[in-house]
């Protein structure tokens, strides 16, 4: 290759970033999921001929970038060659192929230029509604969880197909902003298509076939070096986390060889009743993401740089859920998989990564209804919240921010215009940051109620709440979840149940864990968390071995 | 004002991080100066380029009959946290909204993230009990009895400023403004900013955000601002002191006192009023701004001559000008995107191997390795040497010798012996990805704008921008290029064009099957009053706009409202008419749709040069000297024809490959492209068509 050819490889590396960029743009632009528009739960690719991703949007989350990695190529094994066509737009929802639950539809768009196919581009959303019991953990079944959409054509040769639309309006609660995000999805595919030609017009290639190997050489190469100057060898790790109705255990095993990182889950729980249950490409992305952030946080996702972070489960454990297991919250185990995958990486990679953090999203679905059968407006209001992060090693963990999702929460005086529910508290969680040298992320406290003659039902999808976040080195664990009514009374922790009018909903989200023995941490900064009210008196006598009086007195000095 | 801006002398005073901009026009020619900042007395500044620039002019500083100013004072203060002590009164239960942010982290892979500080730290965050409800009703009343105690908090701890922000206030102010009555009442001397007042949209973490930077400010300005009036009187200058905010138009100083956030960015937004200017002058209706300096670049879309707006923007942001970790401002605002990429942006090669470009700056000390300051690393400025569009031994006019030697050992060492490229392929790598993650930017800003960036001339200012832009516009497959003269002091030259202009913005949901005509006649008729009340009887334009989307959606699109009573129908069919031309076709099927906020913008227009439009050339002027540059369409060096700006009298051509010199920069031609010198004296620079 000539220097300029290296060079001018370089820059279209960088379009093509900035194409798929664009792309995912579009679609928080035109989405009427909130999820996508104001928290931007979505992902959006393009894929060389044979499936391989070349290149992935920035924004977007860790469940969607990897699982769609994956998902494109599962749409090729249903269509042969002769029916890729230009125009087509094709479609799923199916949890196994796609991206862990019916919620998450994922579009795939086949790019032709002068005729000739040249890749796909995809793209992933959350949406509103999918039909059946809801957004919650009930379904005994992926049948009772929505409507399942196969792998299928929704657009042919650019006609849309109306059997589906009509198919989709007589099953979904909200058929007109599914279907709305349905169009947005294509949309989005098709902006990154116009980018590309206008990029193989200027460049003067014909297709993407010499960029792609160029780039998948440059990102594994990059990927193997990093893997290749951590030490070799195996390293198990457990955590217990809430489950459903009973604990679950999370182990794994991870190798690291001259061939990759391999995590293997190998004694792990079996899958549960109830939704919570992941399928494998969805287990396999946080995997990924997790190792990835510790390892190689700064390599562009493509299937090269992807490729050496291997993961396996068995058949009928909750990270590898067998079709018709109900699926529907697969997020609250999966979230967690970055900890598990931590906590192996400790071994390895002593004081690099964080402590345990609350990790699985706080979300709530409220079903709100006029109190006693009245009338009025009924309404389906979805809400994100996050606990904290683990304490890093050199920093303190963040409070009430998402990790390992890429979410964003929404502003409560928008989420009050989309249902009679009024928030009487958003706010930190003093004292739920586990102690330590760092400490722990904040969770916060939300207190909920239906407006005045309204009732609600809320779909709970919480886990840490009996069993916390754990410290690294020493530090303290994070503050267990709560959740109950403002009188008192006890609520489950995952399920959906009554509020009646007039009683509030209290939430107290977990907080992350310490790093480090809390009796190292400087006293300036336990002031000024004593200052900020970030922490109790009661906490820094109890957990940090400090007089609150003294620490005072000692800055006057 | 109105007659004597035409007659007498106008001053316009840019502040900027290092330099301090005076343009002085008189009788329509414009003088003018760069001073140094001053740090600790920034009006000595403007008195110290004041003097020059009437020396210059010949006039006396009393002939000025107005002074347009500028200022980054405002958002350096925001950046350096060098505000006054100040408390957020909000409501019980929010205490942390402007900590909580989005909940989200800016950067999805970074483990040692550390997320922006709050501008008001915990314990200076006061509640209130009360609550508003979403649509305006009173859920709980203020709680008068805990005011006392409020103000005995804020009077013990010594607060100089308290920015007040309560939930749903954009619904209905009672409680803000019944907090701040009873507060002022106890405590003189202290400073109160609302958030009904000062940004009136709905989400409460941007309205807190900007209600709380504006107290933090507002007392530095107000200072500020009152020493400048008084020392310009000192000067003999009786004229009206007139301020830019950040939407391009011009308050006065009372308003800008109460609202000094509203002068955030202002200084970029005069880039944008020139651009716009231009483009009205030479008869150019859809214009990018591209205005590239030392360490960063700006890009504005102007269509109409008229610079795009926003609601909100993102100021101080910490990490690599990442999106989301700075604090967002929700003001109109002159909407431009702003990269890390300038004459002193450093590149260095990444682990794929990769060139990578800034935004880490080596500034203006040491600066680029070629400034023999001490600078090691190379810069943008490096490569341009290295590639021969920088003349060494004539840079900024002959003042200063570049070592080109310095350029290219620092080159190779950081990024071609990394690479295998010998010094010329690597400077041109480093070229090439800072050209490509500019045009990469420009396209991604006019995606979410919903235009077609291929059919627009771009206008080329600051120090750098000449150097790149032609590489640019190929790049984005623009055909027209104009770099004007004065490009050094752009936004000071830019103030004296900005017209009187407020726009006045409120967030009021209101879906189109639930339409009133007197609700909406009313929301227009109160922004309309609010509006020309800080433009005075000189109006000459209302623009209304409608911030539109489909119910569910999150993303608002604006749409122009016509004159007179709005229709019902007729906002429905404009608005499925401004979606298609965004996103492709509209959503059928019966999805509502809703008006989320609403604007009116009035204008009074500034006196303006008239309409000069573009000329063809007379004759291609013959090249003086050559010598070897580097042409990024051939890869490789070609002679190149150097040909000195002064020397061109309108209508003289340049066909490229040449290099067009002036003191402050120099303009790449490349082959197949030709300039044209204009009347007004802007080089028009189009595509030979082949």
């Amino acid at each position: 290759m000539s220097q300029i050819e290296e060079i001018r490889r370089q820059v279209m590396w960088n379009r093509l970033i900035s194409v798929v960029e664009e792309q995912a743009l579009t679609l928080i632009r035109t989405a009427f999921s909130t999820s996508v528009r104001e928290a931007g739960d979505l992902s959006a690719g393009v894929f060389d001929p044979e499936g391989r991703m070349i290149a992935q949007a920035v924004t977007g989350t860790p469940g969607h970038v990897n699982t769609m990695e994956a998902a494109v190529r599962n749409f090729l094994d249903v269509f042969p060659e002769e029916e890729r066509l230009e125009g087509d737009d094709w479609i799923t929802n199916d949890p196994w192929l796609g991206t862990g639950h019916l919620h998450d539809i994922t579009m795939v768009s086949p790019s032709f230029y002068k005729g000739r196919l040249v890749g796909y581009f995809a793209c992933t959303a959350h949406v509103v509604d999918v039909g059946g019991r809801g957004f919650g953990a009930d379904g005994k079944s992926v049948y009772e969880e929505g409507i399942q959409i196969p792998i299928m054509k929704f657009a042919d040769a650019g006609v849309v197909n109306r059997e589906l639309l009509r198919l989709l309006e007589v099953n979904l609660r909200e058929p007109g902003q599914v279907i709305g995000d349905c169009y947005s999805l294509a949309a989005c595919n098709q902006v990154g298509h116009r980018r590309l030609v206008d990029m193989l017009d200027e460049s003067g290639m014909d297709d993407l076939s010499g960029l792609a190997e160029f780039i998948f050489a440059r990102s594994e190469a990059a990927t193997m070096e990093r893997i290749n100057a951590l030490p070799a060898g195996r390293y198990e790790n457990a955590m217990r986390v809430d489950g459903y109705d009973e604990p679950l255990d999370l182990k794994v095993a991870l190798t690291i060889g001259n061939e990759g990182v391999h995590a293997d889950y190998e004694g792990t729980s079996g899958e549960s009743r109830w939704g919570i249950n992941v399928p494998l490409i969805y287990a396999k992305a946080y995997t990924a993401y997790g190792l990835k952030c510790a390892i190689a946080p700064d390599i562009p996702n493509n299937t090269a740089s992807l490729a050496p972070f291997t993961v396996s489960a068995p058949p009928g454990s909750i990270v590898n859920a067998q079709r018709p297991a109900p699926v529907a919250l697969r997020h609250v185990v999966g979230q967690m998989l970055p900890d598990v995958v931590f906590g192996a990486l400790e071994q390895a990679l002593p004081g690099h990564v964080p402590a345990e953090g609350a990790s699985s999203l706080w979300n709530v679905h409220f079903s709100l209804r006029p109190a006693g059968g009245g009338q009025g407006r009924r309404a389906e209001v979805l809400m994100f919240n996050s606990g904290g992060t683990g304490a890093r090693p050199e920093l303190d963990g963040l409070n009430a921010t998402a990790f390992p999702s890429g979410v964003m929460t929404m502003p409560i005086e928008a989420t009050e215009h989309t249902g009679p529910i009024v928030f009487w508290r958003k706010e930190l969680r003093p004292g739920s940051g586990g102690a330590g040298r760092s400490r722990g992320g904040l969770g916060q406290v939300l207190e909920i109620e239906a407006a005045p003659g309204y009732e609600f039902d809320f779909s709970a999808m919480f886990d840490r709440c009996r069993h916390p976040a754990r410290g690294r080195a020493g530090g303290g664990e994070g503050g267990n979840g709560v959740v109950r009514l403002d009188d008192g009374t006890e609520l489950k922790p995952k399920g959906w149940q009554h509020v009646p009018a007039g009683r509030k909903l209290i939430l107290e989200a977990a907080g992350g864990a310490g790093y480090g023995p809390a009796a190292e941490r400087p006293a300036e900064k336990i002031r000024a968390d004593l200052e900020g009210g970030y922490v109790t008196e009661d906490e820094v006598r109890a957990k940090y071995g400090r007089d609150p009086a003294e620490l005072q007195e000692a800055s006057e000095d | 004002m109105g007659g004597d801006r035409l007659s007498a002398a106008r001053l316009g005073a840019d502040i900027g991080g290092t330099f301090t901009d005076l343009a002085l026009e008189v009788d329509g020619a414009i003088y003018s100066a760069k001073v140094l900042t001053n740090y600790a007395a920034p009006e000595q500044a403007i008195l110290d380029g004041t003097k020059v620039v009437c020396e210059r002019a010949g006039i006396d500083p009393s002939a000025i009959g107005i002074v347009i100013h500028g200022t980054t004072l405002a958002t350096n203060a925001l950046i350096e946290r060098r505000g006054a002590k100040t408390a957020l009164v909000t409501t019980e239960g929010f205490r942390d909204v402007i900590e909580m942010r989005t909940e989200s982290r800016f950067d999805q892979y970074d483990l040692n993230i550390v997320l922006p500080t709050p501008l008001i730290p915990r314990q200076d965050r006061l509640t209130i009990g009360g609550r508003i409800g979403a649509d305006g009703t009173e859920l709980r009343p203020l709680d008068e009895a805990a005011l006392d105690g409020l103000a005995e908090t804020i009077a013990a701890r010594g607060y100089r400023s308290v920015a007040i922000g309560l939930i749903h206030s954009y619904a209905n102010p009672a409680h803000e403004r019944r907090v701040r009555e009873v507060l002022e009442a106890k405590l003189p001397g202290v400073s109160f900013s609302i958030s009904s007042e000062v940004s009136p949209q709905m989400r409460e973490y941007e309205r807190f955000n900007t209600v709380c930077a504006n107290a933090y400010v507002r007392p530095m300005m107000a200072d500020y601002l009152a020493r400048l009036e008084s020392r310009i009187g000192e000067l003999g200058i009786e004229a009206p002191l007139y301020l830019i905010h950040s939407g391009g138009g011009l308050i006065n100083v009372e308003t800008a006192m109460a609202f000094p956030v509203r002068l955030v960015e202002s200084g970029p937004a005069g880039g944008a009023i020139f651009a716009a200017d231009l483009a009205r002058r030479l008869g150019l209706d859809r214009v990018l701004s591209f205005d590239m300096g030392g360490t960063t670049a700006k890009i504005c879309l102007v269509d109409d001559a008229t610079p795009r707006t926003a609601r909100t923007f993102e100021v101080a942001r910490t990490a690599r000008f990442a999106k989301g970790s700075g604090m967002p401002i929700s003001i109109p605002v002159i909407e431009m995107i702003e990269i890390g990429a300038g004459g002193g942006s450093l590149a260095a090669v990444d682990a794929m191997s990769r060139i990578t470009v800034g935004p880490e700056s080596a500034g203006s000390e040491p600066g680029p390795a070629c400034y023999g300051r001490g600078g090691t690393r190379p810069a943008i400025t490096d490569a341009d040497v290295i590639l021969g569009r920088i003349d060494p031994g004539n840079f900024a006019g002959g003042a200063m010798t570049l070592d080109a030697e310095a350029s290219r050992s620092a080159v190779s060492e950081h990024v071609g012996s990394r690479l295998g490229l010998d010094a010329e392929a690597a400077a041109f790598g480093i070229a090439e990805v800072v050209d490509e993650n500019m045009a990469n930017a420009a396209r991604v800003h006019a995606v979410e704008s919903g235009k077609d960036i291929s059919g627009y001339t771009m206008v080329a200012f600051g120090g750098a921008a000449p150097l790149h832009a032609q590489r640019l516009c190929t790049k984005l497959g623009v055909d027209r290029l104009v770099v004007p003269p004065g490009a050094g002091v752009g936004s000071a030259i830019g103030f004296l064009r900005a017209p009187f202009a407020y726009e006045a913005v409120r967030s009021q949901l209101v879906r189109l099957h639930e339409w009133d005509d007197a609700e909406v006649a009313g929301i227009l008729s109160d922004l309309t009053e609010q509006a020309s009340s800080f433009v005075g009887e000189q109006a000459t334009r209302v623009e209304r706009t409608a911030f539109m989307r489909y119910a569910g959606q999150g993303w608002e699109i604006p749409v122009i409202l016509p004159e007179g009573a709005v229709d019902r129908d007729r906002l429905n069919e404009d608005f499925r008419a401004a979606y298609t031309r965004f996103f492709g076709r509209p959503i059928e099927g019966g999805v509502t749709v809703e008006v989320v906020t609403w604007s009116v913008n009035v204008a009074a227009d500034a006196d303006a040069a008239p309409p000069v439009g573009t000329r063809g050339a007379t004759g291609d002027v013959a090249k003086p000297a050559t010598r070897q540059v580097f042409d990024a369409g051939e890869g490789a060096f070609i002679e190149t024809g150097i040909v000195e700006r002064e020397a061109l009298s309108p209508g003289d051509g340049v066909a490229g490959p040449a290099i067009v010199v002036e003191r402050e920069t120099a303009t790449v031609i490349a082959p197949g492209w030709r300039a044209v010198m204009q009347d007004e004296g802007s080089l028009l620079i189009e595509r030979v068509a082949s």
